[in-house]
C-alpha cells in the first residue's frame, strides 16, 4: 500500500479551514491513511479566533523531515496544481516567489498553479532559513535539481502510460503529451496528483541534493527572468496576513520582560505582592537576573511589569566609557584577538618613500537592527512538546536551541516560520523564541512574549562598532602603491543564532558558556590591484562582555558597511590626493594586473563600476566640486564593492544645507551583479531597500549610552531615515558582467544585502565633493556635518 | 472592566475590557483585527494606525473607552470586496518588504489623499513623514501614493517612479 503523503488538495484546502484540534497529521490518521514523516500541519497558520478551538499541537513526535525523498519537497495535487516545501524564510524580499519560480521552472509547471511552504521544522527540510544571502546562491541549486528530478520522473511515468519512449515526450505547463500525436496526453495531476512519488534522492547533505536529471540551462528558463507579483504582497496590504504577532491559541497568556535597569545589575528580590492583585495577574517568573510577569491579557501584562517592584544592586559604578568616549576606548583597549595581517609586497617601504602619503582614520559607532516590532514569540508546552510560532529567520537554529536549552528531544520541538516585522540578522526574536519556551514550561500554559519598544531598542544585538587607520602612498603619477589597512573592532563575546548558551534569558538565567566568542573585524571586500598591501584586524572588548545591552551579534551584511564605509572612503580620499576621477582612479586599480585568480571577479567590477557611472551620468572630474555661494551646495560620490560573488557599485547625489548642515540625497544609482537574475522587479526593490537602510546607517543611526546604560531607547533617541529623507530619484542597473555572458550555467548568486555595503562611502564621497570636507564618523546627522563645516570655514 | 460599544469597519461590538485600554489591543487581541499592529505603545512609528472619522489615529496612544467615532482599520478598506485604490496601487507598486509597517503607510496615505487628492511631493513628504519604515520602502510608498492619486482622480498627476512591475 503505497502512503498518501502526497496530500489531495481538498484535504489540504480543509485542513486550512479546519478547526485546530486537528493537525493534518492527525487528519490523514483519522483519515485511515498510513501516517509517515511527512506532515504539513503548518499549511494552513495556526491561529485564528478563539472558536477555531485552535491549535491543540498533534501528538508528534516531529522527527526531521528526509531531505533524500522526492516528496519532501514537492507534492503535486490531483487538480494538476504542485506545494513546492524548502527550508528557507522569507524576509520581505520575494525570496518565496524566487523559489517558486525557478521550481516551476524546472518543474515545468506554470508559476500561478503552484505554492510555496517554507520554514516549518517538521514539514520542510532543514535548509537553515535566511541568512548571508544565499538563499538562491546556495539553497536554490537543490531545489532545482529536486524540481528537475519530479519532472524526469513523471516523463518517466508518461512513457510508461503511452508506451513511447521519453524523447518522443512533449511536456509544458504540467502537461505531458506525445510529440507525434498531441491528442494523447496527460497531466502531472493525473499521472501522480495525490501520490507519493516514493523516489529517493542522493547527497551527501541537503545543499548536494539531488536526482538524477541534470537542471535546465539558462537558455531554456521561461519564468526565470520574469516578474512575477509577490504572492505574499496582496494579503500584507489587504490585512488578511496571519503573522507570529497574530497567533493566539486558547488558554493562551500574555508575557513582558522586566529587564535589569542597569548593565551589570543583579537581583536581590522580587515583590510578587506589588502586582498580584491586579486584574489578570497569573505569575511572576524570576530566574537569576531573569524576570517577567504574566497575565491573562496583554494590557494587564503590560502593566504588571511596570508596576512590579524589584529590587536590583547596581554595580558600584558605571561599567561603559560612553558613547561620546567609545572610539577613544576602542583605540586604547588591548586587543583580545588579532588576526595574522594579510600582506602582499613591501607596505611598508613602499609607504616609507611614498611621493605622497595619504593618512586617515574613520569611526563607526554601535549600531541596532531595531526592528519595526519589537521582538516576540509564542510557545505551547502542550503534550509535553513545545511548539514555537516565531518570525526568526533561522527557524531551524531557534528548534535546536530551544530543544538543548530545556533539555528536550529535538523531536519533541517545532517552530512554525510566520512572517514578521524583519531585522535582517541575528535580532532578538532569537532571544524572545527562547524565552517563550522557557515561560511557557514554567507556566503551563501558551506564553506569547512580546518586548516593549525601550526594551528592544536598548536590548536588541547591535553590529561592532569600529575605528580603522588607513595609510596609502601614491608614486609621481599618482598611481596607489601601497595600502595599509587596520581595523578594529568592539566585537568580543559576539552572539551566534540562537546559541542556548549566550541568548539572554540563558546569560541572565546564569546559564551561559565559559568563554565568549572570540568576535571578529572584517577587511575590505573589493577587487583593487595594490602592489603592496596590508590588512590587519583585531578585536577589543566592552568593559561588560555578558548580560549587555552592547551585545554585538550579525546585522545585514554584518561589517560590511562599516568596513566598505572607511575603505572606500580612503579610496576617494587617494583619488582627490591623485586629483584623479574618482571613477577613473578605482578603473586603473581594477584594470591593472588582470590576468590573475581575480580576473573573473575583476571582470565583473569593471563592468559594474562602468555601468554605474553611466546610468549616473557621471562627470568625470576631480572632487571635490568647486563650492558655490548658495546655501545648498551639491555633490556626488562613488563606492563600489565586492560581496561574496555579487558586485555593486553606487552613487549618491546629495545635496548639503550649509546652513543647518541638513544632507539630503536627492538621487542614488546602483549598479548590481549578483549573476542570474530570477525577478528583476523583486531584486529592483529589494535592492532599493538595501540601498535605503545604508542611508539610514549613514545619515541617522547610532546607539547612545551613558557608562551604565543604553540611552537610545525609541524612535526618538534612535532616529532612523523618515519619508521626509526618501531620495526624489532611485536607478537600479541589473548588469550581468561575466566575461561569457551567455554561459548555459549562469549562477545565481545572492541580493539580500549587497547593496547595503558601499551607501555609507557613497554619501560620505558625495558630502565631500560637495563641500570639500571629508566626514569620517558616521553618522552624518545635521550637527556633525554643521560643525565640520565650520571647523572648515564653508558654513 | 466594563463594557464598551465600538463601531468598527462597519459592525457593533461591545467588549468587556478596562476602559483604559489602549484601542490596539482590544482592536488586535479582543476584535481579531490585526491590521493594525504594536510598533512602539508611544505614538512614534505609526504601525499601530486605524482611522476614526476620517483622522489617521494611533491606536497604541488611545484608550478605548474615548473613541467616539466610527473605526476603520485595514481590513475595512476595501468595499463590497473592491480594494481601495490606495490599496490596489500598494501591489501594482510593489510597495512592501516584510510589510509590518505597511497598515501605517496605507493608512496615512489614504488620509493624506483624502485632504490633497493631488498632492505634491512636499506634501506627501511632510504628511508622511511619521510612519516610519524599517525595511525603508519609502521610495515605493510615495511612488504607490502618486499612483494611487491618479487611479483617484485621473487628472492627478501619475509619475511613477521607476520601473513598474
Amino acid at each position: 500500500m503505497n502512503p498518501f503523503t502526497n496530500v489531495p488538495r481538498q484535504v489540504e484546502e480543509r485542513l486550512e479551514h479546519a478547526d485546530w484540534t486537528t493537525s493534518r497529521r492527525d487528519f490523514l490518521k483519522t483519515s485511515g491513511l498510513l501516517v509517515v514523516s511527512f506532515s504539513a500541519v503548518a499549511v494552513a497558520s495556526p491561529f485564528g479566533s478563539a472558536s477555531e478551538t485552535a491549535a491543540r499541537q498533534g501528538a508528534g513526535p516531529y522527527p526531521d523531515p528526509d531531505f533524500k525523498q522526492l516528496d519532501s519537497w514537492i507534492v503535486i495535487h490531483q487538480d494538476n496544481t504542485a506545494t513546492f516545501y524548502v527550508g528557507k524564510t522569507d524576509l520581505g524580499q520575494g525570496t518565496g516567489t524566487a523559489f517558486r519560480q525557478v521550481m516551476s521552472d524546472e518543474l515545468d509547471i506554470a508559476f500561478d498553479k503552484t505554492s510555496v511552504i517554507m520554514g516549518n521544522t517538521d514539514i520542510t527540510v532543514d535548509q537553515g532559513g535566511s541568512g548571508g544571502s544565499d538563499a538562491l546562491q546556495v539553497d536554490g541549486w537543490p531545489m532545482r535539481r529536486v524540481a528537475a528530478e519530479a519532472r524526469r520522473v513523471l516523463l518517466e511515468m508518461a512513457s510508461v502510460h503511452f508506451a513511447v519512449p521519453v524523447d518522443r515526450l512533449t511536456v509544458r505547463d504540467a502537461v505531458i503529451s506525445v510529440t507525434t500525436d498531441p491528442d494523447k496526453k496527460a497531466t502531472y495531476g493525473e499521472l501522480i496528483g495525490g501520490r507519493r512519488f516514493n523516489v529517493t534522492l542522493t547527497g551527501e547533505n541537503i545543499n548536494a541534493t539531488t536526482g538524477r536529471a541534470t537542471v535546465k540551462t539558462v537558455q531554456e528558463l521561461r519564468i526565470v527572468g520574469q516578474s512575477p507579483q509577490r504572492y505574499d504582497i496582496p494579503g500584507k496590504v489587504d490585512g488578511s496576513s496571519r503573522w507570529a504577532v497574530d497567533v493566539k491559541l486558547p488558554n493562551m497568556v500574555h508575557a513582558r520582560n522586566v529587564k535589569p535597569p542597569v548593565a551589570g545589575a543583579t537581583l536581590i528580590a522580587v515583590d510578587e505582592s506589588s502586582v498580584r492583585d491586579l486584574p489578570g495577574f497569573v505569575k511572576v517568573v524570576s530566574k537569576g537576573n531573569y524576570v517577567a510577569v504574566v497575565s491573562e491579557r496583554e494590557e494587564q501584562a503590560i502593566a504588571a511589569a511596570r508596576q512590579l517592584k524589584v529590587n536590583w544592586k547596581k554595580p558600584a559604578a558605571g561599567v561603559f566609557p560612553t558613547s561620546e568616549g567609545l572610539f577613544k576606548y576602542i583605540r586604547a583597549a588591548t586587543p583580545t584577538s588579532s588576526s595574522k595581517p594579510s600582506s602582499s609586497g613591501d607596505p611598508d617601504a613602499t609607504l616609507s618613500t611614498a611621493a605622497k602619503l595619504v593618512e586617515a582614520e574613520y569611526e563607526m559607532p554601535f549600531q541596532g537592527h531595531v526592528a519595526i516590532g519589537p521582538a516576540h514569540a509564542l510557545a505551547d508546552p502542550s503534550n509535553d512538546q513545545m511548539t514555537i510560532y516565531s518570525n526568526d529567520m533561522k527557524s531551524y537554529g531557534l528548534r535546536a536551541g530551544i530543544a538543548e536549552f530545556l533539555q528536550m528531544p529535538r523531536d519533541r520541538v517545532r517552530v512554525l516560520w510566520m512572517d514578521g516585522p524583519q531585522g535582517y540578522g541575528r535580532t532578538a526574536a532569537d532571544d524572545a523564541g527562547f524565552e517563550a519556551a522557557f515561560l511557557a514550561r514554567e507556566v503551563g500554559r501558551p506564553v506569547r512574549v512580546q518586548w516593549m519598544r525601550e526594551e528592544e531598542t536598548a536590548w536588541d544585538t547591535k553590529g561592532p562598532a569600529f575605528t580603522f587607520k588607513m595609510r596609502g602612498a601614491l608614486d609621481s603619477q599618482g598611481n596607489l602603491v601601497a595600502l595599509d589597512y587596520e581595523a578594529r573592532a568592539a566585537d568580543h563575546g559576539h552572539l551566534g543564532y540562537n546559541e542556548p548558551d549566550t541568548v539572554l534569558v540563558a546569560q541572565l538565567t546564569g546559564k551561559r558558556r565559559a568563554t565568549p566568542a572570540a568576535g571578529s573585524a572584517a577587511t575590505p571586500s573589493d577587487m583593487y590591484v595594490v602592489p603592496n598591501r596590508r590588512a590587519a584586524t583585531h578585536v577589543v572588548a566592552m568593559p561588560l562582555v555578558w548580560e549587555s545591552p552592547l551585545r554585538t551579534g550579525n546585522l545585514r551584511d554584518p561589517n560590511g558597511p562599516q568596513v566598505t564605509f572607511a575603505a572606500e572612503s580612503f579610496i576617494d580620499e587617494l583619488a582627490a590626493a591623485a586629483k584623479a576621477d574618482p571613477v577613473e582612479f578605482r578603473l586603473r586599480l581594477l584594470t591593472a594586473n588582470t590576468a590573475d585568480d581575480n580576473a573573473f571577479r575583476r571582470a565583473r567590477s569593471i563592468a559594474v563600476v562602468k555601468a554605474a557611472a553611466k546610468a549616473s551620468e557621471w562627470d568625470t572630474r576631480p572632487s571635490p566640486n568647486p563650492v558655490d555661494s548658495g546655501n545648498i551646495v551639491t555633490g556626488r560620490g562613488f563606492a563600489y564593492a565586492f560581496r561574496n560573488q555579487t558586485v555593486i557599485a553606487q552613487v549618491a547625489e546629495v545635496e548639503v544645507n550649509r546652513r543647518t548642515g541638513r544632507i539630503w540625497v536627492k538621487r542614488l544609482v546602483c549598479a548590481h551583479d549578483c549573476g542570474l537574475v530570477i525577478n528583476p522587479e523583486a531584486l529592483r526593490r529589494t535592492v532599493e531597500g538595501a540601498m535605503l537602510h545604508g542611508l539610514s546607517r549613514a545619515l541617522y543611526e547610532e546607539v547612545t549610552f551613558d557608562t551604565e546604560k543604553v540611552t537610545s531607547v525609541n524612535w526618538r533617541s534612535y532616529p532612523i531615515l523618515t519619508h521626509a529623507d526618501a531620495p526624489a530619484r532611485i536607478d537600479v542597473v541589473l548588469v550581468n558582467g561575466d566575461p561569457t555572458p551567455d554561459r548555459p550555467d549562469l549562477p545565481h548568486y545572492g541580493a539580500g544585502e549587497a547593496a547595503c555595503k558601499p551607501m555609507i562611502a557613497a554619501v560620505a564621497n558625495a558630502i565631500y565633493d560637495a563641500t570639500g570636507v571629508r566626514i569620517r564618523r558616521v553618522p552624518f546627522r545635521a550637527e556633525r556635518v554643521l560643525a565640520a563645516l565650520k571647523t572648515a570655514a564653508i558654513a | 472592566m466594563s463594557n464598551v460599544t465600538l463601531k468598527v469597519n462597519g459592525k457593533t461590538h461591545t467588549v468587556d475590557v478596562d476602559p483604559s485600554t489602549p484601542l490596539l489591543y482590544v482592536l488586535r487581541n479582543d476584535l481579531d483585527l490585526h491590521g493594525p499592529r504594536f510598533g512602539c505603545g508611544l505614538g512614534q512609528c505609526g504601525a499601530c494606525t486605524v482611522i476614526i472619522n476620517g483622522a489617521a489615529v494611533r491606536s497604541c496612544m488611545v484608550a478605548t473607552s474615548a473613541v467616539k467615532g466610527e473605526i476603520t482599520t485595514l481590513e475595512g478598506l476595501s468595499k463590497d470586496g473592491k480594494l481601495h485604490p490606495v490599496q490596489q496601487a500598494w501591489i501594482d507598486e510593489q510597495v512592501p518588504q516584510c510589510g509590518f509597517c505597511q497598515n501605517g503607510q496605507i493608512l496615512t496615505a489614504k488620509t493624506l489623499l483624502d485632504r490633497y487628492p493631488n498632492p505634491t511631493d512636499a506634501q506627501i513628504r511632510q504628511g508622511m513623514a511619521g510612519v516610519l519604515c524599517r525595511c525603508m520602502t519609502y521610495y515605493r510608498v510615495q511612488a504607490a501614493i502618486k499612483r494611487a492619486a491618479h487611479a483617484m482622480v485621473p487628472t492627478a498627476s501619475a509619475s511613477s517612479k521607476g520601473g513598474v512591475a
